[in-house]
């Protein structure tokens, strides 16, 4: 078992006073909560933070770690001879002392077990059902994957009862199905594929956050898809028709003649799918764009159309100056 | 989830959140939480509502708020995501950084 210094995790000294433990977790946890902190879905510091502090403020279990000894935090140790506190203790279910039964045995779930054989969990009421955990787990979707539906493979540590009662966290590989049409922020929720429930209790369900993956092209905007659509000036005033790598498949995009900068050209119901809707649209925003290197001819040919132009597209500069 | 429209009972939110009925009752009241028909004998709510209330369930266990304080944070959070949204709409509509080309 990998020692954690639940001490350290909170910032505070092993003799901080139960206020302490309180203060501290509070600023703490008003820092690294994930709903306030909008940090990543899983959460990962606050879960520390959460451990330490579900340990030290109940003195049972507290006066349990302290007697734990102090190791340096991620070492491997296990309690010292004799340790048997509440319902933790190396097997439930045995008489004697197993100090390898400690071996993979997480921290927090020591304390876990123990707080539910003193209050009213497994051992006390046998009967009552318990639910298993929830789990909120991050997943990043390509646009192509979003567009059309994937498969994904996710890795879950689950605490899970072993063989003689004792909870350990096991990996379950979660086969997940995405379906097409999913945006950036979705939840996912898939029932019942969290942790197993005991006794009668549901099965806890797996909530997957969803992030898109930046997309060279296209930036998505719920099932909107935006486009940057450079055009040449010739292009912009003549019109043409452009090729558009849509994630469905290439899309062959009228640009009419006039074509100004900053409009958009929809190819409505080619974004992405919508479940019982209509699909979003591709926006391509016109940008102008000029030849970087022109060549003398081309030079040419831009000064004879400016003689020959009379278009000024200032012509709202001069309205504003005779005011 | 976002089609959102499955219903879910109230006793399939207690389940989610870890709030009592009772709680959530509370959270109707202050407008956290709305049931599809608040008139009708047994309520139901719209598949979103499952969030709500585990956001509602981890604020009030994990930071140790009353039911009040738990309903003014929801709007909060409503209001963050939805600035969010914007912010994606709007970032979506800029055009890439011309060096990104």
């Amino acid at each position: 078992m990998q020692y954690k210094d639940y001490y350290q995790t909170l910032g505070l000294a092993r003799d901080a006073s139960a206020d302490d433990i309180k203060k501290a977790y509070r600023k703490l946890a008003r820092q690294h909560h994930p709903d306030v902190s909008g940090e990543a879905a899983s959460g990962e510091k606050f879960k520390e933070i959460g451990e330490a502090y579900a340990t030290l403020k109940d003195p049972e279990k507290r006066a349990a770690y302290d007697a734990l000894g102090q190791q340096p935090a991620g070492q491997e140790f296990r309690p010292p001879p004799g340790w048997n506190y509440g319902g933790a203790r190396a097997a439930p279910e045995g008489d004697g002392f197993d100090a390898h039964a400690f071996e993979d045995l997480d921290l927090a779930d020591l304390f876990a077990q123990m707080g539910a054989a003193r209050g009213g969990g497994f051992r006390a009421r046998p009967d009552q059902p318990v639910a298993g955990e929830d789990f909120d787990t991050p997943i990043a979707v390509s646009l192509e994957d979003a567009f059309q539906g994937t498969t994904l493979h996710l890795d879950l540590s689950v605490p899970e009862p072993d063989a003689q009662g004792r909870m350990r966290h096991v990996t379950r590989t979660l086969e997940v199905r995405v379906p097409p049409g999913t945006v950036e922020g979705q939840k996912l929720r898939l029932r019942g594929r969290g942790g197993k429930g005991h006794h009668g209790g549901r099965d806890g369900d797996v909530y997957l956050h969803v992030t898109l993956k930046p997309h060279p092209l296209f930036r998505a905007s719920g099932h909107d898809l935006y486009l940057d659509l450079p055009l040449a000036p010739w292009e912009a005033v003549l019109g043409t028709e452009v090729e558009i790598p849509a994630p469905g498949g290439a899309l062959l995009l009228t640009v009419p003649p006039g074509t100004r900068a900053g409009r958009k050209l929809r190819l409505a119901k080619r974004g992405l799918p919508r479940a019982g809707g209509v699909a979003g649209d591709i926006l391509a925003v016109v940008q102008i764009d000029v030849p970087p290197h022109p060549r003398e001819r081309e030079k040419e040919l831009m000064a004879e159309l400016a003689k020959v132009s009379s278009f000024n597209p200032r012509a709202h500069f001069a309205k504003e100056t005779a005011r | 989830m976002n089609a959102d429209t499955t219903s879910v009972s109230l006793e399939e939110l207690v389940q989610a959140s870890g709030l009592s009925e009772a709680e959530l009752r509370d959270l109707v009241g202050y407008g956290a939480l709305v049931p599809r028909e608040p008139a009708a004998t047994h309520w139901t709510f719209s598949s979103h509502s499952t969030l709500t209330v585990r956001t509602a369930g981890r604020l009030r266990s994990d930071l140790d708020l009353d039911l009040y304080a738990v309903s003014v944070c929801l709007r909060y959070l409503d209001r963050i995501e939805a600035l969010e949204q914007q912010l994606r709409h709007l970032q979506a509509q800029l055009p890439a950084l011309s060096g990104a080309r």
